[in-house]
């Protein structure tokens, strides 16, 4: 019996935690403790990138210019979208990933544990440095968070200190990378086959693969950028031969595979929570799997879609147009097999459920009207307008981020052993689904309506639309703070949680018991136990 | 049942207690940009770098220091060697996406933007209202001329002279490295020494000689970081490339150094190998641009 095994091991592992904080945390090892660090980091970046978030809609909450100039209007906008990439989203999903990773493959730990720990403290310091440009002369950061010379190499004091951030981010990212592959190529249990692998796993494996491909490119772009301010080089300016579309390629060669890194893993999440409540297995989970991979190798050819008003050759539009639209192909086998796999299910409807179901709903509405992006001569119209800013925050709020609630949602009482107030939990989906929609949905209208993006100031024609979309990110917005509360108080105590958690889970982690031990499999799981776990395919 | 004790047990994969070299490297770095801010910046001298190179020094030596004393004590047993491998090799593989970018730089300025601003394809405008004079081949530095000689010409290095010799050198060092490799697996110590040694001269070499091509460019041909695209991209890829080249040098240097002290045996060592691969994909890029950046 796996439960008893690991009841043992509690007894005999003198390898617990170590005492003392900069033992246990700040020179940590084990991949539970870095997985919570990231966690709370994200977390931590999640609420300041929100806070800037709130700044921004509260200047939009009426025309006219009322609480901030605009020049830090537009670092609001930067620094927005900078921190909760690569300060929120990223390191969640790394979070998540080292916290189960290990447990779904039946490793002890991840590959390469100290690698793990350097991928995690680089981050502190690399936002120590982006968010203090906020108090150097001149301010932070306001040219967008795609820094596309000319107008970024005009920055301040601040140019300098986050470009050299990002390098650090992207140094942690490929690092990271690197341990989630090795740990899943080389430490999973030996009856774990790469089919057997749990979605989350997959879906995080792809990702890691598009991390080491295109996190390098991010830094050479960022390098040629700094080469071109500060020794002299041509790489962006047509006097000297170069060219500045010649860097969005690069940066959307990195940017568009980025959209994918940080929405796989959620397709993973999802994939793992919809068989749960539903009580059948995944359906068509090979098909998920190739999906996904489909889904990582088109994200590389498909860059140029977000530069169609540049004045591309048209065979160049063309391409692009139809490769975008190829991934609507892989995307509508993932939807449907997550509606199959509900269909004649018994569902219940617990909190990561419900996220999960609205993932399904909203993340689908902003796969549409990326569709709609796609259409070249609609894109046009549609370029730098509202209605982008609709779709990718469709992608990446009820989207990336319901899925990033939905996990811990999931996963929270296998970690602290506890469960949550589920009723407090369903308060805060509905208050969260509710007014995402009052939020991100008027901005569609707004777009087509014509109102640019990234401005602090807008006609009046605008007026109402923008008035209902601030009040939805304010309600949004404090309705999150339910959900620091419900983690806090169930790390700190409340019923205990069964080793299954719910009904009817299926995958190694919940063979393990709650709390998860220290040390995930000391002893690989026997065959019989991944196959428990794994009956689910 | 196992015991955790004994991690020197076959079966046991080394998970490292508590380590303080991540929180150092991680303000090592910190340290590093810290000072490339505050130079750029103008906030002060180029001696603000010096706290971070001293802490990413104290890093890989510290770091490495642990781990090859970890290994000599047998604490690593097959599948963690095979985890240092398997990161060693997605390690290079992102090296090799960070080249592709400046390489991508290079195609596109060559095939699209050069001829672009000349007034080809689809760009006729570029030639009737920007640019007349301009014409559109490679080598440029554009059509306002940027950097070179006082009058905007420059010259550039042909592929066979001095590049060639260079060329020369890797193509030798791989076969060297090879041997010494071969050498290793039979046993054969002594002509592994010389020829691991043979490998990191050449390297020096090499990285001599191209100092000695930066010079001459320099001074005399105004081939300068700043001379257009053609130097942008010139001294970015020949310049990252040295780096690496001085980089695995070292790393060469390293493990001559440990070969001395007996370390490796036949079966078991990574740290050859890994360097190996780095030397090997060093030259691969070489190549590459020897022949789109020198020769055609
Ligand atoms: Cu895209």
């Amino acid at each position: 019996m796996a439960h008893s095994e690991h009841a043992d091991h509690a007894e005999h592992d003198h390898h617990g935690p170590a005492h003392g904080f900069i033992q246990r945390w700040v020179m940590a090892t084990n991949h539970k403790d870095i997985g919570t660090m990231y966690l709370v980091f994200a977390g931590l970046m999640f609420l300041i990138g929100g806070a800037m978030a709130l700044v921004i809609r509260a200047e939009l909450w009426t025309p006219g210019l009322q609480f901030v100039d605009p020049q830090f209007f537009n670092s609001m906008t930067t620094m927005h979208a900078l921190v909760m990439i690569f300060g929120g989203m990223m390191p969640a999903w790394t979070g998540l990933a080292n916290w189960m990773i290990p447990m779904q493959v039946g490793a002890p730990d991840m590959a390469l544990p100290r690698l793990n720990n350097f991928s995690f403290w680089i981050l502190p310091f690399a936002f120590l440095m982006l968010l203090a440009t906020l108090f150097v002369p001149g301010g932070a950061p306001a040219g967008g968070w795609t820094i596309y010379p000319p107008l970024v190499v005009q920055g301040g004091a601040n140019f300098p200190m986050s470009m050299f951030a990002i390098h650090m981010m992207g140094i942690s990212s490929i690092l990271g990378a690197i341990n989630v592959i090795v740990t899943i190529m080389n430490m999973r249990a030996p009856g774990m086959t790469l089919l057997r692998m749990p979605m989350f796993t997959w879906t995080w494996l792809i990702t890691a693969y598009l991390l080491i491909l295109v996190m390098p490119v991010l830094a050479g772009a960022v390098t040629m950028v700094i080469t071109d301010h500060y020794f002299g080089t041509t790489f962006f300016s047509a006097a000297g031969g170069g060219d500045p579309v010649l860097y969005q390629h690069i940066f959307w060669f990195f940017g568009h595979p980025e959209v994918y890194i940080l929405i796989l893993p959620a397709f993973g999440v999802v994939s793992e929570i919809i068989p749960t409540f539903s009580r059948k297995p995944l359906f068509g989970y090979e098909s998920m799997v190739y999906a996904s991979a489909s889904i990582g190798f088109l994200s590389f050819i498909v860059w140029a879609h977000h530069m169609f008003t540049v004045g591309m050759p048209l065979a160049g539009q063309m391409f692009f147009m139809l490769t975008t639209m190829m991934i609507a192909v892989p995307t509508g086998v993932k939807v449907f097999n997550w509606s199959t796999t509900m269909w004649k299910g018994s569902l219940t409807f617990e909190p990561p459920m419900l996220f999960a179901i609205a993932f399904l709903f909203l993340f689908t509405i902003g796969g549409f009207s990326g569709l709609m992006l796609a259409i070249t001569p609609a894109d046009f119209q549609y370029h730098d307008s509202y209605f982008v800013v609709a779709h990718f925050h469709y992608v990446l709020v009820p989207g990336a981020l319901f899925a990033i609630i939905a996990a811990v949602y999931y996963w929270l009482p296998k970690w602290s052993g506890h469960m949550y107030n589920q009723t407090l939990a369903k308060w805060h989906f509905w208050l969260s689904a509710v007014f995402v929609n009052v939020l991100f949905f008027p901005q569609h209208f707004l777009g087509l309506a014509g109102m640019p993006r990234r401005i602090p100031d807008y006609a009046t024609q605008f007026a109402d639309w923008n008035a209902v979309s601030s009040i939805g990110a304010f309600g949004f917005g404090f309705a999150q703070l339910l959900f620091v509360w419900l983690i806090i108080s169930c790390v700190r105590g409340g019923e205990k949680a069964s080793d299954h958690v719910w009904e009817d889970t299926h995958g190694l982690e919940w063979e393990l018991s709650s709390p998860a031990p220290y040390h995930s499999w000391t002893t690989p799981p026997s065959d019989a136990v991944i196959l428990r776990g794994t009956t689910g395919h | 049942m196992s015991t955790h004790a004994a991690t020197h047990d076959e079966s046991q994969y080394y998970v490292p207690h508590s380590s303080r070299w991540p929180i150092i490297g991680s303000m090592s770095l910190f340290l590093l940009v810290g000072g490339a801010v505050v130079t750029l910046n103008g906030w002060g001298s180029g001696w603000s770098f010096l706290p971070g190179i001293l802490g990413i020094l104290t890093l890989f030596f510290g770091w490495f220091h642990d781990v090859i004393g970890e290994n000599q004590k047998g604490m690593f047993n097959l599948a963690v060697d095979r985890s240092f491998r398997m990161g060693m090799m997605w390690f290079i593989v992102s090296e090799i996406f960070f080249f592709a970018a400046f390489f991508g730089a290079l195609f596109y300025a060559r095939q699209l933007s050069v001829p672009w601003l000349g007034g080809e394809g689809v760009k006729p405008f570029n030639k009737l209202l920007l640019w007349q004079e301009y014409s559109p081949t490679w080598p440029t530095n554009g059509p306002g001329a940027v950097g070179g000689h006082a009058d905007g010409s420059f010259e550039t290095i042909p592929a066979f002279g001095l590049p060639a010799i260079n060329t020369a050198l890797l193509l030798a060092s791989g076969v060297t490295i090879t041997i010494a490799h071969h050498a290793l697996r039979a046993g054969h110590r002594g002509i592994l020494k010389i020829f691991l040694a043979a490998t990191f001269v050449l390297g020096f070499i090499f990285v001599y000689f191209q100092g000695t091509e930066y010079h001459h460019a320099y001074t005399e041909l105004g081939l300068k970081l700043s001379t257009g695209i053609y130097g942008s991209t010139f001294f970015m890829l020949t310049g990252f490339h040295g780096l690496h080249v001085t980089i695995g040098a070292i790393m060469l240097t390293v493990v001559w150094l440990r070969v001395m002290k007996g370390h490796f045996t036949p079966e078991r060592h990574f740290a050859f190998e890994a360097t190996a691969w780095y030397w090997h994909f060093v030259d691969v890029v070489w190549l590459i641009l020897f022949v789109f950046v020198y020769w055609i």
